[in-house]
């Protein structure tokens, strides 16, 4: 794509644990444009999140390259390095750790602009403040600036962090699962503001989460990416990925998600996998990584040969072999 | 409920919750926690308590097993609780009694599962200990009891019951807490955040297990959770809590397509579906009120779009309105004609 | 002045920790103010040779007939002064050297591991010891650099492994991303969040540097220049004190006087958690 703003270009991340190698990403290729919105769904342990923070450059992938703007970004001089860290900014998931406790609104959001001169003295940003909060819908703002985390509400301490983020202009934001660990009432009201910034500031988003509902509701105009054991499965408009799932994986998450909604829930069609449990990062499946769990795997193919990806539709991407063989007419037509 | 058939229906309940009030001592003041909360337990049927954060949901649950923690108190209220003809106040329980009854005849399993577990023990060593702590201590018999249980909930007994804890995963875990819960044959179960840690996949096979698990032993459930979907998947009659009360309680889906409270209608509308038609969803306003200094009239009225005068100043009662659903609300009517305007 | 008050409102929160302040004031004010009052009696009075208390003698006499009471009085000032110096020096050195290696890690903190556990496994006192034979420990300064330099490695260590634990949290991911540079992070995320932590290391080092001196002056290594509470004990036992149960009240008095000023100072620190404690400081 060439108005890529991010890329990640074949991306493995492997860590160290207790003298073995964790395949916590493997081979993640992804490119995102300016203004779109793309969401990362997969179950914990996936790679999701190390993802997220390979892309607002806080891990050095262990191979592969992080392209922002056209530029490696692991090859860029001190000073674009800087540029680049500000201009994508993370959110985190959990409200009672991703601000400092022991610094008022005021300390934690003037930091950022005092130090990059988007304001050059207290008095402006103290106004850069106000302004901050009135975006994240915390007012009035005066009620809020010179509190302390533990004075706000998880769903405001989440609205100072997407205003701490906002400080420095970036134009990516990557929200890993941050309205998770906010109640159901507040979550969408949140959600709607980090749709509102999309739309207004246009910022591009990577919005992580395991909640496909969630997901669904939020990149309804974006794509969803899967993750699976640190693959990207498959990754395709919404639309289109919710109501014609390629991969195997996807349509197992699909049918086993439960539902609020009685009728729909207890009327959906069950697909049984064929183990229970997730293998281990430490020692992943030969051929295709779900092929264990894989209620119509072929034996001979799956656990011997690894898929590549195949656009089922446009722009629907999906690693497996099964999605070849059901929908790669459509494939052919397109 | 007309009068005769509250007489009929009395015999199938096994636990009844009349007039329960918890609350806690903080530095800030008395927390009312739980307000004043009636409901019944029918026999082989599924409760389930949704509520959000500091809605009184958990607070009750541990106060219907008497395992309110030291900083709570119970002021008011009866839990009675039937067998066999019989009845008693759970309240009035002295020690031996209430451990008997905590595996006997009401068995719990909390949210996280890993923590429930001694980690120097082995599982079997927790079946056993559970069992000599109750009076039955034949091995053999208590071998072949928890080797059935696992079978029931999809476990390999063998590789499961000589395991320590750290060797099994999250869903395991979960799964050897529910056989240990059955262990006693209890009349009810009662879960706390039963898949709130789990993984999807993991979440589907505990889920199935549970609907399987109860209508095979024939046990109630009662189970509490923030998780709309959860209850819409596995109950049969859903409670809705706000502010440490029971504001709305009936059928699954009573509540879930002909709510009558204002707060039910917005979590409803609040939450999306993965595979049902993509739709517009609204949150509700403000967040929740103050447990130390709540506010007069209704507690939701802050956030409610119906509210009136009358709302501002006094506090509604759950009220029974048709067979087997009542709501605390004094504009329930007009919260049923917006639910249907929304339908059509 | 405000800020004194919601310090002493939060020291008096926790009843052990109030205590141990007022204790530590009375102390320091005796050992600091009262030798103004009290000055210390050096005159030999035979005939008043181990008194017990009297109202004349609120401790009793000591093998010279002289004032316990003003011994005690005058006897804190120089042990204080080179504990809290020392205190001082080795929380500076533990706090820099700690977070540095923390955050940034790398060569730099493998170097300096490995260099304090080689540290820590030297066994201190003998040392202490060896080295007083070398050094010539009369001015307060080179004892309390002496004692600092034995005292700095375990410091290091705990003050590194809060900071590794700091370092995962997710506000300091934050500041990473928002590009605030490395000594905003260390100094304004990091540290303001275990200054209790800091302020407790720093007692404990107070203590410790005490016990050290009082061993040191106690078997006769630092020259006895002055009086203190130590050369009390180390006099009380040359003169046999412990044999007789007339002078058992000089022995006793400097022993009761350390503990004392240990016990106010290990029980502050149960306060000075509560004194750093953002959410306790606002009072919601």
């Amino acid at each position: 794509m060439s108005n890529a703003i991010v890329q990640l270009e074949h991306v493995t991340q492997r860590f160290a644990w207790r003298g073995k190698a964790v395949q916590a990403v493997n081979d993640v290729s992804l490119s995102i444009a300016e203004g779109e919105i793309v969401c990362l769904v997969g179950e914990s342990g996936c790679g999701k999140t190390t993802t997220g923070k390979i892309v607002a450059g806080l891990l050095k992938p262990t191979e592969g390259r992080v392209v922002f703007e056209g530029k490696d970004v692991w090859a860029m001089s001190p000073e674009e390095f800087k540029h680049y860290r500000r201009a994508v900014q993370i959110v985190h998931q959990d409200p009672y750790s991703s601000l400092n406790p022991v610094r008022t609104i005021y300390k934690t959001l003037s930091a950022p602009l005092l130090r990059h001169g988007f304001a050059r003295d207290n008095r402006e940003a103290l106004a850069k403040i106000r302004e901050l909060l009135e975006i994240v819908g915390l007012t009035p703002p005066a009620e809020f600036i010179n509190k302390y985390p533990h004075q706000l509400s998880g769903g405001q301490r989440q609205r100072v962090s997407v205003a701490r983020a906002l400080t420095v202009n970036p134009r990516f934001i990557v929200a890993d699962e941050a309205v998770s660990m906010v109640d159901v009432s507040i979550r969408l009201s949140l959600l709607n503001m980090l749709t509102g910034l999309k739309e207004q500031m246009g910022v591009t988003f990577l919005f992580i989460t395991h909640d496909l509902a969630l997901a669904k509701y939020f990149v309804w105009e974006g794509r969803i990416g899967v993750m699976y054991l640190g693959q990207l499965v498959e990754i395709s408009p919404t639309p289109d990925l919710i109501e014609h799932p390629s991969h195997q994986y996807t349509q197992a998450l699909l049918s086993a998600i439960p539902e609020a909604d009685p009728n729909l829930t207890r009327n959906k069609e069950r697909i049984k996998l064929r183990s229970l449990d997730v293998p281990s990062l430490l020692n992943l499946p030969a051929g295709c990584t779900f092929h264990p769990r894989c209620p119509s795997y072929k034996e001979g193919l799956c656990d011997r040969v690894a898929p590549a990806p195949l656009e089922v539709t446009k722009e629907h991407f999906a690693v497996c072999h099964l999605a070849t063989q059901s929908r790669a007419v459509q494939a052919g037509t397109m | 409920m007309p009068r005769e058939r509250e007489q009929l229906t009395k015999s199938c309940e096994i636990l009844s919750v009349e007039d329960l009030w918890v609350e806690y001592r903080s530095p800030r003041g008395t927390v009312k926690a739980v307000r004043g909360v009636s409901f019944d337990l029918h026999k082989e049927e599924t409760l389930a308590l949704i509520g959000e954060s500091g809605s009184g949901k958990t607070t009750l649950g541990m106060a219907l097993i008497r395992m309110t923690p030291k900083s709570g108190s119970v002021p008011r209220g009866r839990i009675i609780y039937r067998r066999d003809g019989e009845m008693y106040d759970v309240l009035g329980l002295d020690k031996e009694a209430l451990r008997k009854f905590h595996w006997q005849e009401c068995a719990m399993v909390f949210q996280s599962s890993l923590n429930a577990f001694n980690p120097v023990l082995r599982i079997w060593d927790h079946f056993h200990d559970t069992a000599r702590a109750h009076g039955r201590v034949s091995q053999q018999a208590l071998r072949e009891r928890a080797m059935h249980l696992f079978k029931l909930v999809q476990l390999d007994p063998e590789r499961v019951i000589d395991a320590f804890p750290h060797e099994l995963s999250g869903g395991m875990r979960q799964r050897v807490l529910l056989a240990l819960g059955l262990l006693l044959d209890p009349q009810i179960l009662l879960l706390d955040e039963p898949t709130t840690a789990l993984d999807i996949l993991t979440q589907r096979t505990v889920i199935d297990l549970l609907r399987r698990l109860r209508e095979e032993l024939g046990f109630s459930l009662i189970f509490v959770s923030h998780d709309l979907s959860l209850a819409a998947e596995l109950a049969n009659r859903v409670a809705t809590m706000y502010a440490g009360k029971i504001v709305e309680l009936g059928d699954v889906h009573d509540i879930f397509y002909r709510p009558r409270h204002p707060y039910t209608l917005g979590l409803i509308k609040a939450v999306p579906t993965v595979t049902g038609a993509f739709r517009e969803l609204a949150s509700i306003p403000g967040s929740p009120p103050d447990l130390v200094d709540l506010p007069s009239g209704c507690k939701f009225q802050e956030r409610c779009p119906f509210a009136d005068e009358r709302c501002r100043k006094e506090e509604p009662e759950l009220e029974g309105m048709g067979a087997n659903h009542s709501v605390a609300c004094f504009k329930w009517r007009q919260v049923s004609l917006e639910k249907e305007a929304a339908h059509a | 002045m405000r800020d004194i008050a919601t310090f002493i409102k939060l020291m008096a929160r926790n009843r052990v920790g109030f205590v141990g302040l007022i204790v530590l004031i009375l102390l320091l004010l005796m050992t600091f103010v009262g030798p103004y009052f009290v000055p210390l009696d050096t005159q030999t009075k035979i005939d008043e040779i181990y008194q017990p208390p009297s109202t004349k003698h609120i401790l009793g006499t000591d093998h010279q007939g002289r004032d316990i009471f003003s011994q005690i009085v005058n006897g804190g000032g120089e042990l204080l002064y080179v504990a809290f110096l020392t205190a001082l020096l080795s929380t500076f050195i533990a706090v820099t050297l700690g977070s540095l290696t923390g955050f940034l890690g790398g060569k730099l903190d493998s170097m300096v591991m490995w260099f304090t556990d080689i540290w820590l496994t030297l066994p201190r006192f003998p040392i202490l010891l060896v080295l007083a034979g070398f050094v010539k420990l009369n001015a307060p300064f080179v004892l309390a650099l002496l004692l600092a330099a034995l005292a700095w490695p375990g410091l290091t260590r705990a003050v590194r492994s809060q900071v590794l634990s700091l370092k995962q949290r997710d506000y300091v991911e934050a500041a990473l991303s928002l590009a605030l540079g490395t000594r905003h992070i260390v100094f304004a995320e990091i540290l303001p969040n275990m200054m209790n932590y800091i302020a407790i290391c720093f007692t404990l080092a107070m203590t410790q540097a005490i016990y050290d001196q009082v061993g040191l002056v106690m078997l006769g290594l630092v020259p006895f220049a002055s009086n203190n509470w130590g050369v009390m004990i180390n006099l009380a036992w040359v003169r046999g004190a412990i044999f007789y149960k007339d002078s058992l009240w000089y022995i006793l008095s400097p022993i009761a006087v350390i503990v004392l000023f240990q016990l106010a100072l290990v029980s502050l620190t149960r306060s000075l958690e509560e004194v750093f404690n953002p959410r306790l400081r606002t009072g919601h």
